[in-house]
Parts: C-alpha cells; sequence; structure tokens
C-alpha cells in the first residue's frame, strides 16, 4: 500500500466500484465469479476507507482536483472529518450488506441480480463522491447520481406497486433537488461567490439575513433525502425495493447522503454563527422536531415491519437535521455521531427484518409473536439494534443522543430536549415489543418451533453489525474524536 | 483564399445544389453533399479562429464597397452560429443516406440532397451577411428549401404539415421584408451597420417603431416563439427524422440569431429596450412558452412532436435570456442557443435511428426497447439528461448561465420558473426512459435490432460533445461571452 498516494487513496474509492460495475456486467453469466468481483471490491474499498482515516489521523492534508467546469466551479475532493466518518460507515457497511445480499437473493430467488449488484455498486462510489466531495457543486452531482443509480433498485421487483413506489422515489428527490436544492446551490454562489466547503461559511459579513434564511429554508427541504417533512413520503414509499437496498441505502448510503449535506451545509456553507442569527432557523428546528414525533406516531400504526422502520428512519433523520438547525458544537457533534450509530442499529433492523422475510415469509410486526424460539440470533441482534436506535446503553445510540441532548441544552432549546425524551419513549412504544414479543412462549400446548435460522452468510452479516452497535457503546472515542474536530 | 472565407461559407453549398441535379445517382449525390458539409465545416471552422485571433471578417461580395454593394460580415456572434450549423448538416448528412432508405422513395433521393444544400446554404446564408435585404432572400431560399424537405415526409400528413409551415413561414418572411422596407424608406440604406447609424437621426418616427415591431413578430414566427409555435409541432413530427434533426438543431437558432443581430446591433439596445415594452413581452411569452409546451409535450405519445414541444419550451428558455436585457443574459441565450443545437441534434438522431427500425417513434411501442437498442437508447438518455440539465452535460452550463442572469437582475421568480420548467423536462424524459428502460419487452414491441454504424457514430459524436463541452466549457463559454460584450460594447 505504501505506493499508493492518498490522493490516488481517495480517487480509487468511487473508481473501484465503478471498475467493480464492470466486472460484474462481464461476469453476470456466473454467479459466483460475480459475487467474487463485489466482495473484491468492496474489500477493496474498505482498505483504502482505513487507509485515508490512517491518513487523516495523521494529519495529512489530502485534496483532489479532477476539472474546473467554470470559473469558481470545480470537481474537487478534500478529505475531511465529516466525510470521513461517512466515508467509514458507507466502506464497513458495503461489504457487510454484500454478504447479506449474496444470502438474501439467493434465497429470495430474485431476478436481475447482475442489475442489481451493478447498480448497488455505482450507488456506493457515487456516495464517496457525496462524502469526499469539497464543494457543494460537486456534492450535487454525485447526490443525483446516487439518486438515479437507487432508481433500479428500488423498482428491482417490476411490480406494479414497486413502479409506483419508484414513481415517488424518483419524483419528490429529483423535484426537491432541482426546484429547491439547486436554486439554493445558484443562490449560495450568487451571493457568496463560492462553493468551496470553508470552516465558519462562506457567506460575507453582511449579507442579509433574510436572504441566508431564505436560503437555509430552501436547503433543508431541497435535500429531499434527509426526508424532513412534508418530503418524507420516499422513503416508506422505497421499502418496496429487495430487503439489503433498503438496509443499506435507506438506512445508510441515501438517507445519510441525505443528513449529511445538512450538516455540511449547515457548518460550512452558512457557519454556526451566521445560522444562530438567521430568522427561519428556530421555525425549521421546530419542524425538525415536529417531524421526529409525527414520524414516530406513523411507525406505531404501521403494521408491515419494514414500513414500520422506515417511519422510524424518518424520525431519526430529523434528529440529525435538528442537530445541525441546533446550530452549537455538541449539536454538530451528536448528529455526525448519530449518522454512524443510527446507521449500525438501523442496517441491524432491517437485516433482521429481511431475515425473517426469506426464512419464514412474514412481513408483518403481528405475525412475529413467538418467532424468536425460530431465530434466536436473529431476534437478539434485533434488540440490540432496538436499543440502539431507542439510544440505550449498552448500545452506540446512547452516545450521539448524549450530545444532541447536550447540544440542545447548550441552545437552550427545551423544546428539542423534550422531543428528544418523548422520542425515546415512543421508540420504546413501537420497537421494543417486537424483539420482546417474539420471546414470548407459545400458547399452552403447541409444542416449541424447531430452529430455523436465516442463510449463514446473512445471519452473518446481522451479527457482526449487531456487535458493533455494542462496540461502539465501549470504544466510542475514534468517532467522538473525528466528530469533534469537526468545527474546530 | 482567406479573404474568401466568408463567402465561400455560402457559395459551396449554393453551387453544389445544382451540381447535385446533374449526379442523379442517390449514392454519388449522398458522397458530394456530404462532401461538401464537411468542406462548409472546414470553413466555419476556420472563420471561427480567425475571428477569435484577429476580430470581425469583412467580405464587399463582388468588390462592391459596403453601404452599396453586399457586405458579408463574420464577428463573435455569428462564427459560432455557423460552425453549429455546418457541424449538424455534416454530421446528420453522414447519417441521412441510412436514414431516408426507408423514409423517401429512392426516385426523388437526389432532390432532397439538392434541398438539403439549398437549406444548408441559406440558413448559412442569413448568419454570414451583413445585409438586410440579403438575410430576407436567404430566409427564402431555406424557407423553400426546407417546406420541400417536410414534404419529403412518408406520412400524407407531412404535405399538410408543409404546408401549414409555409403558410406560417411566408406570414414572418412578409412581415420581415415589410420590416426591412420600411427602415430602407427611412435610411436609404440595407447594410446593417450602415442602417445602425442613421436610424438613430429617424428612431423617434413612427415608421421606424412599424419596422420594428413588424421585424420582430416575423422573426418570432420563424423561431416559433409561443404562442407563434402551431407549424413547429407539425413540421418536426412529419418530417423525416433526419431533416428533423437538422431543423430543430439549427433553424430556430439562426432565426434567434436575426433577433438578436435586429435588436442589439441594428436598432440598438437602448432603442429596443425602452421604445418597446420588449422585456415584457418576452419574459411574459418566454415562461409562457415553458410552461404550457413542456406540459403538452409531457402528454405526447409520439417522441417526435413529444420533442417538437420540447424544442418549443426550449425557445421559451432562449428568448428569457434576451428579456434580461444584461450581458449575462444574452451570454445565455447564446449558449444555450448552441448547446440547445447539440442536444437536440443527439436526441433527433436517436429517434431518427428508433424510426430506422421500427417505422416511427411511438412510445407506446417502445416497451423495453432499450434491451433491443442499447446505444440508441443510451445516446436518448444522455441527450435527454443534457435536456433536463443535469450536471457534466451542456445544458446544465446553458441552464446555470441562464439562473445567475436571472439572479443578476434580483428576478428570483424567474429563477424558479427556470428550474421548475427543467421539472417538467424531468417528467417527459422520464416517461421515454421509464418505457424503454424498466418495462419489460412486449408483444406489441417490434423485433428489432441495435441501428446501423452510419447513424450510431453522428448520433455518439453529438453525444459526446454534450458531454465533452459540459465539462471543458472554455470554448463555448468563452466565445458567448466576447460575443456578448461585443453586443454591450456597441451600445451607442
Amino acid at each position: 500500500m505504501n505506493s499508493l498516494t492518498p490522493e490516488l487513496m481517495l480517487q480509487l474509492t468511487m473508481l473501484v466500484p465503478v471498475l467493480a460495475i464492470a466486472g460484474i456486467l462481464l461476469t453476470g453469466r456466473s454467479e459466483n465469479v460475480r459475487e467474487a468481483v463485489s466482495v473484491i471490491a468492496s474489500l477493496i474499498v474498505l482498505a483504502l476507507v482505513i487507509g485515508l482515516y490512517n491518513t487523516f489521523k495523521a494529519g495529512i492534508a489530502v485534496e483532489v482536483n479532477w476539472f474546473e467546469i467554470m470559473p469558481g466551479l470545480s470537481l474537487s475532493f478534500r478529505l475531511e472529518a465529516m466525510g470521513m466518518i461517512f466515508a467509514l460507515v458507507a466502506g464497513v457497511l458495503w461489504l457487510v450488506t454484500i454478504f447479506y445480499a449474496i444470502g438474501y437473493m439467493r434465497s429470495h430467488h430474485e431476478e436481475n441480480q447482475t442489475r442489481f449488484y451493478a447498480c448497488f455498486a455505482l450507488a456506493i462510489g457515487s456516495v464517496f463522491g457525496v462524502a469526499f466531495a469539497s464543494n457543494l457543486f460537486t456534492l450535487f452531482i454525485f447526490y443525483e447520481v446516487l439518486t438515479l443509480s437507487t432508481y433500479p433498485l428500488v423498482t428491482h421487483a417490476g411490480t406494479a406497486e414497486a413502479k409506483k413506489g419508484g414513481r415517488t422515489y424518483l419524483g419528490i428527490l429529483l423535484g426537491t433537488s432541482i426546484a429547491f436544492f439547486l436554486f439554493a446551490i445558484l443562490g449560495t454562489y450568487f451571493v457568496a461567490g463560492t462553493l468551496e466547503f470553508t470552516q465558519g461559511g462562506v457567506f460575507p459579513a453582511g449579507t442579509s439575513v433574510a436572504v441566508g434564511g431564505a436560503l437555509l429554508v430552501l436547503f433543508v427541504f431541497g435535500v429531499g433525502k434527509a426526508a424532513i417533512m412534508p418530503f418524507h413520503r420516499w422513503l416508506p414509499a422505497a421499502m418496496v425495493a429487495p430487503t439489503p437496498v433498503s438496509a443499506l441505502l435507506h438506512a445508510v448510503a441515501v438517507v445519510k447522503a441525505g443528513v449529511f449535506t445538512l450538516l455540511k451545509v449547515g457548518t460550512f456553507i452558512f457557519g454556526l454563527d451566521f445560522l444562530n442569527e438567521l430568522p427561519t432557523t428556530d421555525a425549521l428546528l421546530y419542524l425538525a422536531g415536529a417531524s421526529v414525533i409525527i414520524a414516530s406516531l406513523i411507525a406505531m400504526r404501521q403494521d408491515n415491519l419494514k414500513k414500520r422502520l422506515a417511519y422510524s428512519t424518518v424520525s431519526q433523520l430529523s434528529y440529525i437535521t435538528a442537530g445541525m438547525l441546533l446550530a452549537t458544537d455538541a449539536g454538530i457533534t451528536g448528529g455526525a455521531m448519530h449518522i454512524a450509530m443510527h446507521a449500525f442499529g438501523k442496517i441491524t433492523l432491517f437485516f433482521c427484518a429481511g431475515a425473517i422475510l426469506v426464512t419464514l415469509h412474514k412481513t408483518d410486526v403481528s405475525q412475529l409473536r413467538g418467532i424468536g424460539w425460530q431465530m434466536p440470533v436473529t431476534m437478539a441482534a434485533f434488540l440490540i439494534g432496538t436499543l440502539s436506535i431507542i439510544g440505550l446503553p449498552p448500545t452506540g445510540g446512547s452516545w450521539s443522543k448524549w450530545f444532541l441532548l447536550s447540544g440542545a441544552l447548550d441552545a437552550d432549546q427545551m423544546f428539542i430536549m423534550g422531543v428528544l425524551m418523548l422520542s425515546s419513549l415512543l421508540n420504546i412504544a413501537y420497537l421494543l415489543p417486537i424483539p420482546i414479543l417474539a420471546f414470548f412462549p407459545p400458547a399452552d400446548g403447541v409444542a416449541r418451533p424447531a430452529i430455523k435460522e436465516a442463510p449463514l452468510p446473512s445471519l452473518l452479516a446481522l451479527s457482526f453489525t449487531a456487535l458493533m452497535c455494542l462496540v461502539l457503546f465501549v470504544f466510542p472515542q475514534p468517532l467522538y474524536e473525528l466528530a469533534a474536530s469537526i468545527t474546530q | 483564399m482567406i479573404v474568401h472565407l466568408s463567402v465561400l461559407q455560402v457559395i459551396i453549398p449554393l453551387i453544389a445544389a445544382p451540381i447535385c441535379l446533374l449526379l442523379r445517382k442517390s449514392e454519388l449525390a449522398w458522397a458530394f453533399a456530404t462532401l461538401v458539409a464537411f468542406m462548409t465545416l472546414a470553413v466555419s471552422v476556420a472563420l471561427l479562429s480567425q475571428v477569435m485571433q484577429s476580430g470581425p471578417v469583412s467580405y464587399e461580395l463582388g468588390g462592391w464597397e459596403a453601404p452599396w454593394g453586399i457586405e458579408y460580415r463574420v464577428d463573435m456572434l455569428n462564427a459560432p452560429l455557423l460552425v453549429l450549423i455546418s457541424a449538424i448538416s455534416a454530421l446528420a448528412l453522414l447519417a441521412s443516406r441510412t436514414s431516408i432508405e426507408n423514409e423517401i422513395p429512392e426516385n426523388r433521393h437526389t432532390f432532397f440532397y439538392i434541398a438539403w444544400l439549398l437549406c444548408m446554404a441559406g440558413l448559412l446564408g442569413i448568419t454570414a451577411t451583413g445585409d438586410a435585404f440579403n438575410v430576407f432572400v436567404f430566409l427564402e431560399i431555406s424557407s423553400l428549401a426546407t417546406y420541400t424537405l417536410i414534404a419529403l415526409g412518408k406520412d400524407r400528413r407531412a404535405l399538410w404539415a408543409s404546408f401549414q409551415y409555409l403558410v406560417a413561414g411566408t406570414i414572418g418572411a412578409t412581415f420581415i421584408l415589410i420590416g426591412i422596407g420600411l427602415m430602407y424608406v427611412m435610411t436609404g440604406t440595407l447594410n446593417m451597420a450602415d442602417l445602425a447609424q442613421r436610424l438613430p437621426d429617424v428612431e423617434n418616427t413612427k415608421t421606424v417603431f412599424t419596422a420594428f415591431a413588424f421585424l420582430i413578430v416575423g422573426v418570432c414566427m420563424k423561431l416559433a416563439l409561443f404562442p407563434l409555435h402551431l407549424w413547429l409541432p407539425n413540421a418536426y413530427t412529419f418530417a423525416p427524422s433526419i431533416v428533423t434533426t437538422f431543423l430543430a438543431a439549427t433553424a430556430t437558432k439562426v432565426a434567434v440569431y436575426v433577433m438578436i443581430r435586429f435588436i442589439f446591433d441594428v436598432f440598438g439596445f437602448e432603442f429596443s429596450f425602452t421604445h418597446f415594452p420588449l422585456q415584457e413581452v418576452l419574459l411574459t411569452l418566454g415562461i409562457a412558452g415553458i410552461f404550457v409546451a413542456s406540459v403538452v409535450a409531457i402528454y405526447q405519445d409520439n417522441l417526435k412532436r413529444m420533442l417538437a414541444y420540447s424544442s418549443v419550451a426550449q425557445v421559451g428558455y432562449i428568448m428569457l435570456g434576451i428579456s434580461f436585457a444584461s450581458q449575462t443574459g444574452i451570454m445565455a441565450t447564446l449558449l444555450h442557443m448552441l448547446n440547445h443545437g447539440l442536444m437536440k441534434g443527439a436526441l433527433f438522431l436517436a429517434l431518427a435511428a428508433v424510426v430506422y427500425r421500427m417505422g416511427i417513434a411511438q412510445l407506446s411501442q417502445m416497451h423495453g426497447i432499450a434491451s433491443r437498442m442499447p446505444l440508441t437508447m443510451a445516446a436518448f438518455l444522455i441527450g435527454g439528461l443534457s435536456l433536463i440539465g443535469v450536471p457534466l452535460t451542456v445544458g446544465f452550463i446553458s441552464k446555470w448561465y441562464l439562473v445567475s442572469a436571472a439572479l443578476e437582475n434580483g428576478w428570483w421568480p424567474v429563477a424558479a420558473a427556470i428550474l421548475l420548467g427543467s421539472l417538467l423536462s424531468v417528467v417527459y424524459i422520464w416517461r421515454v426512459i421509464e418505457v424503454a428502460y424498466f418495462k419489460p419487452v412486449s408483444e406489441s414491441t417490434p423485433d428489432v435490432k441495435e441501428a446501423p454504424a452510419a447513424l450510431l457514430i453522428p448520433m455518439w459524436i453529438l453525444v459526446l460533445a454534450n458531454l465533452y463541452f459540459g465539462i471543458e466549457t472554455s470554448l463555448t463559454v468563452g466565445v458567448s461571452q466576447m460575443a456578448a460584450a461585443d453586443l454591450f460594447g456597441g451600445l451607442r
């Protein structure tokens, strides 16, 4: 690895997945070779990301410029703490998800698997583009590639329902990104003259707070991937996708690209000081708080397990949006940490949901009573994931919630503190009964069913992510250091 | 040789047309016409590089001095357009032999190439000349040739479409002639530069006002500004596909050029924008055109008609740029003229390939067609993304400058309208992508093969140009910027 310069490594994180697409398409005939390509590519990418992390820790600045399209509008990348967190999460979870997908897709006898793995690779490549983008323009490009490359994954089943879901998905994501996000980018460029992510923001002193406030509104609604209400409907609609897609893309890559963008915009385009002065920050904060509560309430009423998890994601994403809007160091730190913590927790839950589907063919919460005896490992992992989402020790989720709460305290936002507390209770109400009921004994006189676990690759994957939730509770230090260094 | 470049630009295709008649055989005529088109392309590129190096090139036809004789004048404004016209013409001609095989009867092939060369000569002539009356002459040459080309379409409705265009086009041309005539009455000159000098003395007369009004309305007819666009959808739909490609990429742009030339150079910025509510009119009609035409495009099943309506919408964007009445605005207009030529060229060539294989470009019969014609549909996809204005394509660059120009004027709602217009184009492009890529092949999908190389190569050259000029913008942006600066530097 010594001959690899950090600059090259950074570019390879995007190029290796793209090269993998060619490999996947060429080897599409033979399943094993095709999956081997995916696994090898994800291993390489993980190694690259870890290499980059070591470089970053050593304090070496890494910048790459591809080309300049117009003066001040270039395609370029830079290594930075927040992007590092996102890249690490995506790198680790891609590998895990590939393993999971191999088990899931085969035992579910899905069709068009070659297209599936190819689009998957493209989506991951663009996630790294988003993570390492050094300006809003570059970020926007990869943001759109991510939307387009995940559309075939959402409509994978090819049924009328999948098409309808896909249309909602594309309509909202593309619509908000062009009508609001791009508009906000153009407005920012017009006012500030640059789109470069800069510590402390890019707006010159004396920028009118009215313009800034309007731009903030456009950003928050324009980044549809952050799923703030009322632009959240694409996420439940996307649940028609195969479970590995829901798991990686709609618990990790796509939604996290959204909140990641918002954190970036808040910290490096507006800057926390300017953010505090804006007249719209508080209103948006309340909207994010309302999103948290309303989405939780809707989640309670969903019987379909994946839909329930989707609404739970909507609610959790608004935690991070709120973290940005609090405009305090602790809020940003908590938001960035929550990107990682929620990712591991929610992907575990989705993995479990998929495992239940392929093994027992059950999709609804009401059918899950007592299945813990059949799938003990899966449901144990589900319990750990649930605890992490709620934010209870001994899981990683408790740390990010801690920082978000302290951020709310710093900003003197009692409303958000209340929202976070209430949301934890709601989480308990709609998630915790699932694993608990799963371990209830069967009715009297009925024999306890034999153990019937998920396919081994899938089982390994979900055990690993559940384990990570626990590990992140005991060793949150590296993640915290990264997150805390964002605003410095 | 070099000094004659600007007239050679027009003369070569003009003389080549009758020679074509002598060749008779279809293949020979095609080879000759294509050769001629590439020669004109070489000339136009040489002209552009000369203009970029040493400023405007002026040529006196027959050696008669400017105000009396006819002057050809190539500057930063029209040189890039000359390149666009001849490049699209050359590429389209490359594909034409294959494309017209099924669309035009064998015995009319020679006429097709003759009409094509005449049309091209006309369009180049309008662009290169510095003489107002000459504009009208070449306008008629190109229009008559265009009516012929459209009427060659396989469907009998092509005749009706051609006649419809003939009526609309003649009204437009007559209005332009009336305008030019009135200007001549007041100033006694037809040379544009000379007109620009003499008009200020008489500019507060009703005659000059009338001249301006006639001229602008006539040109708007030719460039299909909403609601004067009614001839365009039929003409584009029923003309042979390759003709549509050529017309969509060049003809309306030439009319826009005439408009800009007269507004900014001949009448002058101040006269045009202070004495006339030009800004309000163009702004309103431009935005109305964008929305109405885009919405109509969404409901079309025939893809040629869909793209035709999209062209009307794009004319709306181009007009918006003029209505901003600022240097950035006009620069965005010029840029979008070139860029739109590239994207519509690529899109219509892709449709020409579809029509070549399927006989018709009907969306309802294209379920899963992307698996049968992957390269063609990939070209359509990229062209479509460019039309929407996705980054890394030319469409994004022009939208970017258009919105910047709107923001510069402080017109936030207009900027929002431009982006909303893009959303509508997402809808009509995505309909096609969804059907072609994600619908399974059904029984109504004809069993077709990928298009032949003769169509694919020009198509992909244009597609790659869409990407190249979307990334490496220094040439197109630089040229448009210089032209816009020239137009505003000449402010009186």
